[in-house]
């Protein structure tokens, strides 16, 4: 394991603010599910397992403060409710599993989130004027009696303070027998494409009541069935492509263009096993958690549950690069097996110039790989020193030898399962990550980095 | 018009109450409001209006879309209401704003009545309100406002200075080159309309490459439509011309990589083909169109094979069964043989249309085997077809050279599990009782149409009541009452009361076709004796049959028997049955 020294290029990273609740006593509702930056990270969404999405705005800049890196909560509202399919007796939850923003188009923001059935698109708009004057009331709202009317009054319209309002305009639903695990914005900006676990869907984002079935593993038997979609995710530029990625580790990549029914794939990602290390839990690991395409279309980044995995779209073989995250557990998948860890969904994303990546562990750890020199950083997600933003996170290590009085240092015995950072997001132009653990988001911002695209 | 303030109190109030609820929690008194906005703007009169309500609709933007809708289309037939057409410039900045929304309905409806207003514009208003508008508009900084402007050049563009029209031509051009697909998809669809009114010259030295621009375009919903501009602009093209500045980008767009463009191609062939003429149709578009049928993407095959019959018939006559013959022929014929079954019912649905144009030689020789091939489909709704569209070739060739197929396909689907694929025979069947004449009819079909009444689907033995009928109005009164009317009355002792009430539906529809002898004679009997039914739902449905007949009836019968029998129901045990026998016995009373 490397360690983050200030003669590479990895970055060091400021804690920069913790969101949530401080004790650990807290509801399930409060759970992060999601969390996701928009088009130009001046605003944080994020969902949780109560349905709600609150969404922070970046500070805005003014004279006194140009650095402008702390993020304040702009609106919470309620995204979906909890839902009872009466038809097969089964409980929808309103948990948000993934948010989407949409390109902006006016001076309002759009986003998709979706739970397990059901997509919505919500609108969230600022009012700062209001009208006034009414003709049947005076100005004091005291109603005026019909005899006093003597002339009409037409409102006026005058300033008021601002106003953030969230309105649901579109709610796509009925489409998917199974989990939604996926949402994405296609590079036309009007359609969008929804994944379960054997299905995908493509819709219009102003049209609700159809959508048109672009991928369909469903074998006519079930028992059958070999794997599960888990990804699903819209090139960047070329409208045309889509990539989905699958429980046994595959990636298809599917052209539009080719036919209205996309199961056949026109390329298909796979690395061969290596049988040196297969094993009874091969498989499982095997298992495509999360799919994200680079910011320059060339790339896709996977997370499995060891290791992080860059493909280029012109080699469908082998993947380019490969980082393991957590090399250290491949002796504990038993136990990770029992406690049904070894199912846990990590994400993984890109930073801006796709030149470092960005994955969480357990033990509330979260690991900063560079792809130019390979090295790679491991931090640890606490409160205690989120409350020193003065000083540089120190890297952590983790190894059987650990001895108990380094604090730099972390046993692999002593690793807690239960706190685990599923859920990450690199900003689009700035180093500026979050994190969240489970009831808590932590934001992170690189030492010299007020901005990179200047 | 009168002012506001000369009117009485007691006139104000309904006025105030309206504007008040212009802002009301509700929706739908918003919106109620809203639609009688040309109330408020009469009462407060056309300087008010201006001045007064016309600023707060444009601030009032931050309503509901369905609002803002009807505030789009009312603000388009509001001239009058803001003083005739010296001041229509004044409505302009609510609609700007309203053409900004994210909703496109809502945008749309702005455009429209902005398009609208244009041409009530003076000409020197337009180019002081309307132009600055629009240039608003293009250069605004989102897509939402850049595709409504798109909409509005081509309006303004005849009236405007020569100065002016190069502005907005350039304006145009900036906004297919938009960096936005929206905007770009915008643009296409507005670039036909636009060439329409500009310049011959312009036309193609600035708008052929940019159609070629946007044909070209990285995103297949670009490309797409800028198929549909191709078309309106080749139109505006002589044949050389055409062929030298457009039909490259248009043949490109048949072989488009993506299947969605390829389907625009197929969908607007037609349309493409009377816009270029017979001459390139005959070069380019048969071969184009042969391989659009043989298209690897079966929603492409399927929008070919719809539009089969009207590109033939669009043929220039001289070369046309030639052309059908040597190249279309070949794939047809492929075709009904496709995997897709879409594909398949798309053909049938047209394919009989060839047969006028070919002729009866080539249709017995070439079409009636794929005909019998198709009737004998494995999908229901390719033999239906088939059989929906007999007429064509009944003109041709006679049915009769088909009936021999066409039999076992009608039983087959007489009997098919989706119950519409039986209402669809059963509504060609007076079609077909026509063509085949009575004699084939009463051997082959007639036990089906009884069949149908049995049916286990009410909607199956509804039609089938219905079928009755037109086959008495066509086969005469006397066929009812041999082949008809006994096979009704036999329902009637049906153990099943569903299909004892049948009976009485088909007694409602048949009375009058029949007329009063037959009615009288063979089916009053029977009504009359369902009176006495066990099951309620009979028994009242018998008052309403009752009701339904007396008319045909003459009064002697409507005293002897009608009367006692209602009589009797009025004092059932039965609510419903009291109910509807006494709502009959009034009608009856009434009439004798």
């Amino acid at each position: 394991m490397q360690n983050a020294g200030s003669d590479d290029d990895l970055l060091e990273w400021y804690p920069s603010q913790v969101k949530g609740p401080v004790d650990d006593e807290v509801q399930e509702a409060d759970l992060i599910s999601t969390i996701e930056f928009n088009e130009n990270g001046e605003l944080l969404a994020v969902g949780d397992k109560g349905g709600r999405i609150v969404v922070f705005q970046r500070e805005q800049q003014t004279k006194t403060s140009p650095r402008r890196n702390e993020y304040n909560v702009y609106i919470t509202f309620h995204s979906h409710e909890p839902e009872f399919d009466y038809l097969k007796s089964l409980e929808i939850e309103e948990k948000i599993n993934q948010i989407r923003w949409l390109k902006r188009k006016n001076p309002a923001h759009f986003l998709l989130s979706t739970n397990d059935k059901t997509v919505k698109l919500w609108k969230i708009s600022e009012k700062t004027k209001r009208a006034e004057g009414f003709n049947l009331r005076d100005d004091n709202g005291i109603i005026r009696s019909t005899n006093s009317i003597t002339n009409l009054r037409i409102p006026i319209i005058k300033p008021m303070e601002l106003m953030v309002e969230a309105t649901p305009k579109r709610v796509f639903s009925n489409a998917h027998t199974y989990h939604i695990n996926s949402i994405s914005l296609n590079s036309d900006q009007e359609t969008f494409l929804s994944a379960d676990d054997l299905r995908i869907n493509l819709w219009h984002t102003e049209v609700t009541n159809q959508s048109f079935n672009i991928v369909d593993i469903k074998p006519p038997n079930m028992e059958d069935l070999t794997e599960v979609i888990t990804g699903a995710e819209f090139h960047p530029r070329e409208c045309n492509l889509f990539v989905y990625s699958s429980s046994r580790g595959i990636i298809r990549l599917c052209d539009m263009r080719q036919s209205a029914l996309c199961d056949r794939h026109c390329k298909i990602f796979e690395e061969p096993e290596d049988p040196t290390t297969r094993s009874f839990f091969s498989e499982i690991i095997s298992s495509i958690s999360d799919i994200k395409f680079s910011h320059s279309g060339r790339y896709m980044l996977t997370r499995d549950f060891l290791n992080l995995k860059v493909w280029d779209l012109q080699m469908d073989n082998r993947p380019v690069e490969t980082y393991p995250i957590h090399e250290y557990l491949r002796t504990k998948l038993c136990a990770l097996y029992e406690n049904d860890c070894i199912f846990d969904k990590f994400e993984c994303c890109w930073s801006p110039r796709d030149n470092h990546l960005l994955t969480g562990s357990y033990h509330n750890l979260f690991k900063i790989t560079s792809r130019l020199t390979r090295k790679d950083a491991i931090f640890e997600a606490s409160r205690e020193q989120a409350i020193r933003p003065r000083q540089l996170l120190k890297a952590k290590k983790v190894m059987p030898s650990a001895r108990r009085n380094r604090r730099d240092e972390i046993n692999t015995d002593t690793l807690e399962f239960s706190k685990k950072i599923l859920h990450c997001a690199y900003h689009p132009t700035d180093n500026i990550i979050a994190i969240a653990t489970a009831h808590n988001l932590f934001t992170y911002i690189a030492k010299d980095s007020s901005s990179l695209s200047s | 018009m009168a002012s506001g303030d000369v009117q009485s109190d007691e006139s104000l109030y309904p006025i105030a109450v309206l504007i008040d609820e212009l802002r009301n929690e509700d929706v739908q008194l918003r919106l109620n409001s809203i639609k009688k906005l040309s109330t408020i703007a009469l009462a407060l009169g056309v300087e008010r209006t201006r001045s007064e309500l016309i600023p707060f609709l444009t601030d009032t933007i931050y309503d509901e879309d369905e609002v803002l809708l009807a505030l789009a289309e009312q603000l388009g037939t509001f001239t009058q209401l803001v003083g005739g057409e010296s001041y229509v410039h004044v409505l302009l900045p609510p609609l700007e704003s309203l053409a900004q929304v994210e909703e496109t309905i809502v945008r749309d409806k702005a455009v429209e009545s902005l398009r609208t207003l244009a041409p009530q514009h003076s000409t020197t208003d337009l180019e002081t309100y309307f132009v600055p508008t629009v240039k608003r508009l293009a250069q605004g900084d989102w897509f939402t406002s850049r595709t409504s402007a798109s909409g509005l050049i081509s309006v303004c563009y005849a009236r405007v200075s020569n100065h002016v029209k190069g502005e907005l031509r350039q304006l145009f051009k900036s906004l297919c080159q938009d960096d936005t697909p929206m905007v770009r998809r915008a643009a296409a669809a507005k670039l036909g309309e636009f060439a329409k009114v500009v310049e011959p010259e312009y036309l193609r030295q600035e708008f052929v490459p940019l159609f070629t621009n946007l044909a070209n375009d990285e995103q297949d919903s670009v490309r797409l439509l800028a198929v549909e501009a191709g078309i309106a602009m080749a139109g505006l093209f002589r044949h050389e011309d055409l062929e030298q500045q457009m039909m490259q980008t248009l043949r490109s767009a048949t072989e488009d990589k993506s299947w969605r463009v390829r389907y625009v191609v197929a969908d607007k062939l037609v349309d493409l083909q009377k816009a270029v003429g017979p001459e390139i149709t005959k070069n380019d578009l048969v071969g184009a169109y042969s391989s659009l049928l043989k298209d690897p993407e079966a929603e492409v095959r399927a929008a070919a094979a719809s539009k089969l019959k009207d590109f033939c018939n669009n043929l220039s006559a001289d070369t046309r069964e030639q052309i059908i013959m040597s190249q279309i022929l070949p794939c047809v014929k492929d075709m009904v043989g496709d995997m897709n079954q879409h594909v398949k019912s798309a053909l049938a649905s047209v394919i009989m249309g060839l047969s006028p144009i070919l002729g009866k030689d080539n249709t017995l020789e070439h079409l009636l085997p794929l005909f019998l091939n198709q009737l004998k489909d494995d999908y229901p709704e390719v033999r239906l077809n088939i059989i929906s569209n007999l007429e064509c070739i009944n003109e041709v060739i006679g049915v009769r050279q088909l009936s021999q197929s066409l039999l076992p396909a009608i039983v087959e689907l007489a009997s098919d599990a989706k119950w519409r694929v039986r209402l669809g025979i059963i509504e060609y069947m007076p079609l077909l009782a026509g063509q085949l004449g009575p004699e084939f009819f009463d051997e082959k079909l007639s036990s089906l149409c009884m069949s149908w009444l049995t049916d286990h689907v009410f909607a199956i033995r509804e039609a089938a009541t219905n079928n009755l009928k037109k086959l008495v109005e066509k086969f005469g009164r006397d066929w009812a009452q041999n082949t008809v009317i006994p096979k009704v009355i036999q329902l009637a002792r049906d153990q099943n009361y569903l299909y004892r009430m049948t009976c009485l539906f088909a007694i409602n529809i048949l009375a009058e076709p029949c007329g009063q002898e037959i009615t009288q004679r063979m089916m009053l009997p029977t009504v009359i004796t369902l009176a006495g039914d066990a099951v309620a739902n009979v028994r009242f449905n018998v008052a309403k049959t009752l009701q339904r007949i007396y008319p045909v009836l003459d009064s002697s019968a409507l005293a002897m028997h009608v009367k006692p029998c209602l009589e009797k129901l009025t004092q059932d045990v039965d609510h419903d049955v009291q109910y509807f026998a006494s709502e009959a016995y009034e009608k009856i009373i009434e009439a004798l």
